[in-house]
């Protein structure tokens, strides 16, 4: 298995051709609080970088993207009753999606773990 | 993901263009872990530890805010009160010294420029008003005002809020007699040699003060403060979601010049006589709609579900829209979304139901009394 992140602070891991998807560590740090977390349907397909959830802190809400494309096959019904398992676990429990990626290629777009970590510590 | 698009901490409220400022204690923020943002022209710390744990922190202890943006004015002159009530539609007449009142600036047309808190002091009178509009509110007095009178922007104070049933208790300790104040009522102190000026008020629906001091007394007076086990500092975050939850309007958001004293739900602030016999500006439509009932009005809204609607969200009857939220959000202390929002007064009684729509989907809501939360303050009892 590898672990891909985003720009837009998503992090994929990838197992097969099954992708587990969710929001960062340093994210979730940044957004605070998280009271509500809207998941994608399954049998839902995105392209790479398309709306595909929205997270809800106690101020805020934010869009989160499909880093990679493929079709939603599992969501995190967790998240429905306890949406701070993404503050607690936000790179664990706190998954969002699994997606069948339709395009592996599209993983060498994305960083690894040190590239992300560099990545963070520039902003 | 996307930063998050919070209608408050965006470019609506920052001067446009011109370099953010800094508070007196903006050093301080950053030592204590603040996260900063751009608010009302300023640099400010939105949180410190996260803002479901301030928010309750206040409603249980004693929460620290500087709202040092404000703008603190000292007016002063010859016949102040009756230049004063031309322009608001409090009662200045009847404001005696080391008392408070909530009033606003109104237009012509009765819209609301701004709100604000106005007292009288031995020799002037002070008023704090908004942040992001005291500039417009200094051009808009000297406008109206009489040669006579001189608006001192008192740019050199700083003004902390130390709001929550433990405030009082708190203050107390190094500010003795500041226990004997009763909600809205306001005195002059003094702290290490420092002069303070402190009311019993303040924005989050707790028992709590507010306090005018010299900028340089700032940090060493927040220090002394946070030194108790009572007190932390608390950010804009959870000064939202406390104002929220207490009912209190935002201005920019819950009042602007787009909606009246009586839609917005603030004609308690104007006392009989200025209601019957008006002279200040905007009364004919205080006048009007006291007659005849505003045709807008702010309401809040419980949220059924957990999903928050945002302010901008729309607001349904069917497939009529009747509205907008102003503000809304989680509301920690009762584990819920809830919201303001500007309705039609057809659909604006308690308990109506009504729909919003957020992200394409209708969520049900429900008008509700408001505050959310009860307040508690220390009133006195007549």
């Amino acid at each position: 298995m590898s672990r891909y992140f985003t720009e837009d602070h998503e992090w994929i891991e990838v197992d097969g051709d099954v992708a587990t998807v969710g929001i960062t560590n340093y994210a979730q740090e940044q957004l605070g609080d998280i009271v509500f977390v809207e998941l994608p349907e399954e049998g839902k397909s995105f392209d790479k970088g398309g709306d595909a959830a929205v997270v809800e802190s106690v101020k805020a809400a934010s869009d989160v993207y499909s880093p990679v494309s493929g079709e939603v096959i599992e969501v995190n019904g967790a998240l429905e009753g306890e949406p701070a398992l993404v503050n607690s676990d936000a790179e664990e429990e706190g998954w969002f999606f699994k997606l069948r990626l339709s395009d592996a290629s599209e993983l060498e777009t994305l960083m690894n773990e040190s590239a992300y970590e560099k990545f963070v510590a520039s902003l | 993901m996307s930063g998050p698009q919070d209608p408050n901490f965006v470019e609506d409220d920052a001067v446009e263009e011109l370099p953010l400022q800094e508070l007196p204690l903006d050093g301080w923020h950053r030592a204590k872990g603040a996260r900063m943002v751009g608010f009302a022209g300023y640099h400010m710390p939105i949180q410190y530890e996260g803002i479901m744990a301030e928010h309750l922190w206040t409603r249980d202890h004693a929460g620290l805010f500087d709202v040092s943006h404000m703008g603190q004015l000292s007016l002063t002159g010859e016949g102040l009160d009756a230049a004063l009530e031309a322009i608001i539609p409090a009662s200045i007449a009847s404001l005696g010294v080391g008392r408070q009142r909530y009033s606003m600036l109104l237009d012509e047309e009765g819209g609301i420029l701004d709100d604000l808190m106005v007292s009288r002091r031995p020799d002037d009178i002070y008023m704090v008003v908004n942040g992001a509009t005291k500039y417009d509110d200094i051009a808009w007095l000297l406008d109206q005002f009489p040669d006579e009178i001189t608006i001192n922007l008192m740019d050199e104070a700083a003004l902390l809020a130390l709001q929550g049933p433990e405030a009082a208790m708190a203050l107390a300790r190094i500010v003795p007699g500041v226990d004997r104040l009763f909600f809205m009522q306001c005195a002059a102190f003094t702290w290490n040699g420092h002069p303070l000026w402190v009311s019993r008020s303040g924005y989050t629906g707790e028992d709590g003060y507010e306090i005018s001091l010299p900028a340089e007394a700032a940090a060493a007076f927040a220090d002394a403060l946070c030194a108790m086990d009572e007190v932390k500092p608390i950010g804009l975050g959870a000064r939202d979601s406390l104002r929220l939850e207490a009912g209190l309007p935002l201005y920019g958001h819950d009042l602007t010049p787009d909606i009246s004293v009586i839609g917005a739900d603030l004609g308690f602030a104007i006392l009989k006589r200025r209601r019957e016999e008006g002279g200040f500006i905007g009364y004919a439509r205080v006048a009007k709609e006291l007659a005849e009932g505003a045709p807008v009005r702010r309401v809040g809204l419980t949220i059924e579900g957990r999903l928050p609607a945002r302010e901008g969200a729309e607001i349904f009857v069917g497939k009529t829209r009747v509205g907008t939220i102003t503000s809304g959000g989680f509301a920690p202390s009762l584990g819920a979304p809830i919201a303001m929002g500007w309705v039609d007064a057809a659909h604006a009684a308690i308990g109506t139901a009504l729909e919003i729509e957020v992200r394409g989907k209708r969520i049900a809501a429900t008008v509700a009394p408001m505050p959310f939360v009860p307040h508690h303050y220390h009133r006195q009892k007549s």
